[in-house]
């Protein structure tokens, strides 16, 4: 028989006001396997702690229920306490008798009784509580970061710096990402490239990164500390150990083909980086454009072109993931009332960035699209497909705002004698100086501000007619504009559900990567390793974006700060005996912690996925999903607990 | 007077905190309901809920997290499942449904939670005590 001691906090009057504490003592102290009973008026206080361990050993105790406030109070404390005297933590167990009894209940003898019931349960959960051992788990230390824009980077750089081993995974040839195509960054104008490219150089050149770029991850198994996963590297057709990045091969590449960094405002070739500082300066060749003519196999100095290559799987083994890959910009297309992306001179914030960018197509020169004209009258529209829940997103971007005015501020600079008007909803300049930022090209730089909507525009006589209405004047505008500029929304990468499935991690009704939580784990996702960082996650500017990857490295050199990881042991496991293989835990259980093993006929376990939900042991038709110390017949023992 | 007994099942992250915010909130609700914490309502088996009413149970209560903010991502789904076929089954075994309460009942709903439970003590206090009753 278990030897169990109930220790009965008064916690001043919040408990002893309500329930009699001697008379449920003495109720207690009848009740099978209790041993001895006691109250203290602070339990939690030192001599209340002391008091419990003292008895443990006099009493020579296996158990205790401390019958107190909510366990989300003061279980740790108890558990912690007792271990001091060699008692197994998971043989505390607390029974809430105060926000779940006597500050809910008037009656003395309504109480007394209620909590008396509560303890008895509890008692009937602890004679059968198992002392359990936490699960530890090796780490490996190191990290993997999906994503080459400044928020990969940043994690990779700072985890790269606390000493632990990365690898840098980029989908395209370069890293860098969409700052990299950036003209200038509010609110204080530096340029883009400028602070970049520096960062991007570290990257490479730190001796903890390996950099994997033209790569997607493919496969991903395991679980936090011990992942494994398989990156496909694809062809480039350019040996990237020979080459050395001299360009003679571009410049002879006889085809020419839009350019996707230059958001198809500029040309590149056949073979090609995406810029000039592309980071690392190596080529590829885009097979769909190449005509195979061999020319760059001529002119290259040190035989790098390799038209045989084919795409390549590593292997890697990592402990950590952050998620860093970014996001895209809502097509012109799905805005058929803004010429749906047919009018040349319509173009999105990205396009615009180009075009102001001194390394752009233009060098800097704001031409438009269509004639290469310098625009006189630009138009600016913001919310353009963001806030619109009926036909867009329902979501606000974020940076537009910001980045409006910043286009409107740079255009004026060029051009000093066009003219700017931006269409807004609200402006939404919370971060830091931003909305003096604002104020700035309100004032100084005269650039026109209408509150309201445009509800079309088309083409007319080489000017483009935008149709809105300034609700503050509540007059219609129609402003013939040479050049208009959309803020279209920002959306996750267009592959994000392959993402969200290949990794686990749920995505919410827009398509962006889910929080553990939205306040207090802003950085880690639901899947215990794996962690979020930049745009992926929501719409934010880069100041926000570099903060957020640097708390999600900050997570990951955490978990890489020792050599094991411990798992809360109260998990479900698989009674062999029992299990007939149906498999029917397998499809309920929500972290893949189960797997059939068919050859044996019965189901695995992965205790560190295990979370201990317990969803499987409800559904175990033979009762062989067994959840540790929330056991069928304890569960079963402290119903007829309570009802006498 | 007739006085109902209610098992409930709280899971440990949503309604039994939401149990503990009326608590510390002073709101007051009847004491038939005496609540059994796990750590998700996926956890409760049917079993559990029909050892409650065979053993003198007239009332059993059982909260979980709202439809997508499950601590465990799918548990609640699981439960509303169950507790849908578990309905329609102890109907057919005479008792009448109504007897059986799923509420999604979030950590800060203290209010909420002590109104739903002194409404389900009412209801059940209504049905009057548990007997078995023949087929209709």
């Amino acid at each position: 028989m278990k030897r169990i001691g109930v220790f009965i906090c008064h916690c001043g009057i919040n408990i002893a006001g309500t329930v009699d504490i001697e008379k449920l003592t003495s109720q207690i102290k009848e009740y099978p396997n209790v041993v001895h009973v006691e109250n203290y008026k602070y339990m939690c206080s030192s001599p209340g702690q002391q008091l419990i361990n003292q008895q443990i050993m006099d009493k020579n105790l296996d158990a205790v229920v401390v019958a107190a406030c909510s366990p989300s109070l003061h279980e740790n404390t108890f558990r912690t306490s007792v271990q001091r005297v060699e008692m197994n933590p998971y043989n505390c167990e607390i029974a809430n008798i105060r926000e779940q009894c006597s500050w809910v209940h008037d009656d003395k003898q309504i109480a007394t009784d209620k909590a008396a019931k509560i303890i008895k349960s509890m008692v009937e959960k602890t004679v059968l509580d198992e002392p359990l051992m936490p699960i530890t788990v090796p780490v490996n230390r190191k990290a993997l970061v999906i994503g080459g824009g400044v928020a990969g980077m940043q994690a990779a750089l700072n985890i790269a710096n606390n000493g632990y081993e990365v690898i840098l995974v980029e989908r395209e040839s370069s890293i860098g990402g969409h700052m990299a195509m950036l003209s200038e960054t509010f609110p204080t104008l530096d340029c883009s490239q400028c602070i970049l490219t520096p960062k991007m150089v570290e990257v490479d050149q730190h001796p903890n990164i390996t950099l994997i770029t033209y790569s997607e991850v493919v496969e991903v198994s395991g679980f936090v500390g011990n992942f494994k996963v398989k990156i496909k590297q694809k062809a480039k057709y350019v040996d990237w150990e020979k080459c050395n990045g001299c360009g003679d091969c571009i410049t002879e590449c006889p085809i020419n083909t839009p350019s996707e960094f230059e958001q198809q405002l500029g040309e590149r070739h056949a073979i090609y980086r995406p810029f000039p500082q592309a980071v690392p300066n190596k080529v590829i060749v885009d097979m769909d454009e190449c005509i195979q003519c061999m020319v760059c196999q001529v002119f290259c100095p040190t035989d790098a072109i390799d038209f045989n290559q084919k795409d390549s799987i590593v292997e890697q083994e990592v402990g950590a993931i952050v998620l860093a890959t970014g996001y895209q910009l809502y097509s012109l297309k799905n805005l058929p009332e803004y010429g749906g992306g047919e009018i040349e001179d319509v173009i999105d914030g990205l396009a615009f960035e180009r075009l102001l960018s001194a390394s752009g197509p233009t060098q800097g020169v704001v031409k438009r699209p269509s004639d290469g004209k310098i625009p006189q009258d630009v138009v600016f529209i913001q919310c353009a497909g963001s806030r619109d829940p009926e036909n867009h997103m329902p979501y606000c971007s974020r940076i537009c705002c910001m980045y409006t005015a910043k286009h409107a501020m740079l255009y004026k600079h060029r051009v000093h004698q066009g003219r700017a008007y931006i269409f807004y909803m609200d402006i939404r300049s919370g971060g830091k100086d931003y909305e003096e930022f604002v104020q700035r090209v309100m004032e100084e730089e005269r650039v026109v501000y209408l509150r309201g909507k445009v509800s079309r525009l088309y083409e007319e006589d080489g000017k483009v007619v935008v149709c809105g209405t300034d609700t503050l004047t509540r007059r219609n505008v129609e402003i013939k504009a040479d050049l208009v500029v959309t803020a279209t929304p920002i959306r996750p990468i267009e592959d994000i559900d392959q993402l969200s499935k290949l990794f686990k991690i749920s995505i919410n009704q827009n398509g962006f990567l889910t929080e553990a939580h939205p306040k207090l784990r802003p950085v880690e996702s639901l899947t215990s390793g794996i962690y979020l960082a930049g745009c992926a996650q929501a719409p934010r500017d880069i100041p926000d974006t570099v903060a957020q990857a640097s708390g999600a490295a900050s997570m990951v050199c955490a978990l890489f700060s020792s050599d094991q990881l411990y798992h809360d042991p109260i998990i479900a496991g698989v009674d062999e005996d029992l299990c007939s293989g149906c498999g029917i835990c397998v499809g309920v259980c929500p972290y893949s912690a189960r797997t059939l093993n068919r050859e044996k006929g019965i189901v695995e376990v992965n205790e560190v996925l295990c979370e201990a939900c317990g969803a499987c042991s409800a559904a175990c038709p033979s009762g062989a999903a067994q959840q540790r110390n929330f056991t069928d017949i304890q569960l079963k023992n402290m119903v007829k607990a309570i009802l006498g | 007077m007739y006085e109902p007994k209610i098992v409930a099942f709280f899971c440990k992250w949503c309604t039994s905190a939401g149990a503990d915010l009326a608590g510390t909130s002073r709101l007051k609700y009847p004491p038939n309901v005496v609540g059994i914490r796990v750590m998700c309502s996926s956890r409760i088996d049917p079993e559990h809920i029909m050892a409650a009413f065979r053993n003198g149970a007239d009332g059993v209560f059982i909260g979980g997290c709202h439809p997508g903010d499950c601590h465990y991502q799918t548990g609640n789904y699981q439960t509303l499942k169950r507790i849908t076929l578990l309905k329609q089954m102890i109907e057919d075994l005479g008792i009448n449904p109504q007897r059986l309460r799923l509420e999604w009942i979030s950590a800060a709903e203290g209010q909420r939670f002590s109104e739903i439970i002194k409404e389900f003590t009412q209801q059940v206090k209504n049905l009057g005590q548990l007997k078995s009753e023949p087929l209709q």
